[in-house]
């Protein structure tokens, strides 16, 4: 079953090591991971995304590392997610027009245009990227690229894409 | 990094030093630290246990980089699987050679990782105060446990301003000290309203130093207790309520008093498979209030109906405060037909073994010998295997920090090199290594540290010639084949072995000498002594619960197998 956690720790060297190693211990596989600053100073938040069962006592036992100060359990229902994904599509010039204009329902800018291929950028939720990425899929992909997902607690009721989802 | 030690208030370092940590080991000499030259790291850092066991105060160890910190490693899991309070320093190369294969170099903090409660790579000087200071604050509270400070060797030659440290670079942690309210409450209606209660007493009592809360606790709420190998002399053996040591090797009547028990009472214990047996059939009946300092360790064996976090003296005594608001103590529920049961239970199946007149001597008997000569006035400590359960059974323990030994990890050889640190720690006290001679040959180089450095430790040697649980395992569950666990008696010769590295060396293989060797070893003050018990390689240690088994099915000897 896949877990995200949203991981507070100290910006200091060996936390990720520590906390990425808590998970390859146990052989659980970690889908995504991603790690930046936060709005405060000399703290980092690290999103995972974990193949696991009940993570209940893992969570402790990550609590227990002394750089972390918070573990939070994101359920899906619950979370806003979100995740930065980068693809290169085969398109001749003829395609571009129908390329293009899907592209635009999803969001995607173009970063790039070479004679036989367009290079999307698109954010959004797993699922934003998934259809999306099924769309491109008739074209051709070269290639794709996705970043660790980030999310946070959601607190309204409002659905992902009615606040966004699909810039 | 010698005044950060200093400041901490540091008197013992057991180390052995080596290149990169030679500028921590010049300044020694000038320092009131007295430094301990172990033999090997490993009898260090168990020297360092041996000192943070019997005092209660954080062991330190040193070592220099690569072989001498991954000889450490033992010592640091020892210490973590026994929450034991350590610190140890270790020397590494330059920051520049890091990572680059550098002579003796290992990646000690990596290494390290798993084997500390925390650890720490210091690049600058600058913070080596903060970072020692935050190392023993670490070691010695909420959970203890080991910590490693990794010191590069340009780093402990850099110039630096010692300033006087603080605790603000630990924002994740704070343990929980005081238990809640709620809960206390919770505990105390429980254990009123019990019929059969059992107090399952583990290591976190005597690391916390509750011996005295919780005397007077189980005497006023009148339950029975069982001590785990770790908390053994947290409550007293001879006190009426005592039920001694539960699990695989314990004592019949704690281990089928915890499967009969309506309510357990865990403290400072974590359900290790050693006392619970079959964890689905274990305490079958019992509602569990779990209190322990590690959040982590609640639910994580057995779900707990009132789960308590919080340091086990603070919260054995907001328990007795509680009661003590309630009710008159003499009014509580007095359990007669449970005390009978135990009663029952202690006397149908008492530990035993047979010391024939003119028989090999048995373990258990040298034992009972020394603990009755003795009247019990000595810190013991114990390796691994047959010898360390018989001590545990057979030694009436009546205080905390009397009691050294190797829990959680299983620790060959960590009863020579403890038994030194815990005299070194407690000059004034007698320390006996019960060992085997298996567990001996692992460490014994280091009564040459305890001879030169006038540590008058004794140590008897329990000799069957083998690794006697393994052998017992073997002739138990393998059909008698004996694989590689013959040590043979011929080498060494014990007492001459004894002798070579300045120690008295005695032998005894009757058991109508046994008095007359213990106290000629008394009688020795200056130098160590090694005194080897020639005994039964036969014996098998009982009661037993074969590994996995239910602990409603204790085998009290080979005649029930």
């Amino acid at each position: 079953m896949q877990h995200t956690l949203a991981v507070v720790v100290e910006d200091k060297p060996g936390v990720l090591a520590r906390v990425s190693a808590m998970f390859s211990n146990r052989g659980f596989n970690i889908h995504s991971l991603a790690v930046g600053p936060t709005h405060e100073d000399g703290r980092s938040r690290i999103t995972l995304v974990v193949d696991a069962p009940e993570l209940e006592q893992f969570k402790k036992q990550l609590h227990k590392l002394v750089n972390v100060i918070k573990v939070q359990e994101l359920e899906p229902s619950e979370a806003l997610e979100s995740e930065v994904m980068i693809v290169r599509v085969a398109c001749e010039p003829p395609n571009r027009g129908e390329v293009g204009d899907t592209a635009a329902l999803f969001g995607a800018r173009m970063i790039d245009l070479a004679p036989k291929s367009i290079t999307f950028e698109v954010s959004g939720t797993p699922a934003h990227l998934a259809s999306f990425t099924d769309q491109m899929r008739p074209y051709g992909i070269i290639e794709l690229v996705k970043s660790g997902r980030i999310a946070v607690k959601k607190l309204s009721d409002l659905s992902p894409s009615l606040v966004g989802g699909a810039r | 990094m010698l005044q950060s030690l200093e400041h901490e208030g540091v008197e013992l370092i057991f180390g052995v030093p080596g290149g990169a940590i030679l500028p921590a080991y010049d300044p020694l000499l000038d320092s009131p630290i007295r430094h301990i030259l172990a033999r090997h790291e490993q009898g260090a850092g168990h020297m360092a246990e041996g000192y943070a066991m019997a005092t209660g105060r954080v062991g330190v160890a040193m070592a220099t980089s690569g072989p001498g910190a991954t000889n450490l490693i033992t010592p640091l899991q020892n210490a973590k699987m026994d929450s034991t309070p350590l610190v140890a320093i270790t020397g590494q190369v330059t920051r520049g050679a890091i990572g680059s294969d550098a002579f003796q170099e290992a990646y000690t903090t990596g290494l390290a990782m798993h084997c500390t409660k925390h650890s720490y790579l210091v690049t600058e000087a600058d913070d080596i105060p903060a970072i020692v200071h935050e190392a023993f604050h670490l070691a010695s509270t909420g959970r203890p446990g080991p910590v490693l400070v990794d010191l590069p060797k340009d780093v402990l030659t850099q110039t630096t301003n010692w300033v006087e440290p603080d605790l603000r670079g630990l924002p994740g942690y704070r343990p929980t000290s005081y238990g809640h309210p709620k809960q206390i409450k919770a505990a105390i209606d429980m254990i009123e309203r019990a019929e059969r209660p059992v107090l399952y007493v583990g290591g976190g009592v005597i690391r916390s130093g509750a011996s005295a809360e919780l005397l007077q606790f189980a005497e006023t709420v009148n339950a029975p207790v069982v001590t785990t190998l770790m908390a053994r002399g947290a409550f007293p053996d001879s006190h009426r309520l005592s039920l001694g040591m539960p699990g695989m090797h314990g004592t019949f009547v704690a281990t089928t008093a915890i499967q009969k028990c309506d309510v357990l009472v865990a403290l400072g214990a974590r359900f290790d498979d050693r006392v619970t047996g079959n964890v689905a059939a274990f305490a079958p009946h019992a509602k569990v209030i779990h209190v322990d300092v590690d959040p982590a360790e609640i639910g994580k064996v057995r779900n707990a109906e009132v789960p308590i976090v919080g340091d086990a003296r603070k919260v054995i005594a907001s328990l007795l405060e509680r009661v003590k608001a309630l009710r008159d103590a003499s009014d509580f529920p007095w359990r007669k037909e449970w005390f009978d049961q135990l009663e029952a239970w202690k006397s149908s199946h008492p530990l035993k073994y047979a010391q024939e007149e003119d028989g090999p001597v048995k373990t258990q008997y040298f034992i009972e010998r020394l603990h009755s000569i003795t009247n019990g006035d000595a810190v013991v400590t114990a390796g691994v295997g047959q010898h360390q359960m018989w001590a545990s059974q057979f030694w009436g323990f009546s205080e905390p920090g009397t009691w050294i030994n190797s829990g959680g990890l299983g620790t060959m050889g960590f009863a020579v090199p403890a038994a030194i640190g815990a005299k070194a720690a407690r000059p004034d006290r007698l320390v006996y290594a019960l060992d085997g001679d298996g567990c001996f040959q692992m460490t014994f180089q280091e009564l040459i540290t305890a001879s030169t450095e006038r540590i008058p430790v004794k140590v008897a040697v329990f000799n069957n010639g083998g690794y006697g649980m393994v052998k017992q395992w073997q002739n138990l569950f393998y059909g008698g084949r004996i694989s590689a666990s013959d040590l043979g008696t011929e080498v060494p010769d014990y007492p001459k072995l004894a002798e070579a590295m300045g120690c008295v060396g005695m032998r005894v293989d009757h058991p109508e000498e046994v008095d007359v060797v213990i106290e000629k070893s008394l009688a020795v003050d200056d130098r160590p002594v090694v005194v080897e018990v020639v005994v039964d390689p036969d014996e098998m240690c009982f009661p037993m619960v074969p590994a996995g088994g239910s602990n409603d099915d204790v085998v009290m000897g080979p005649e029930d197998l």
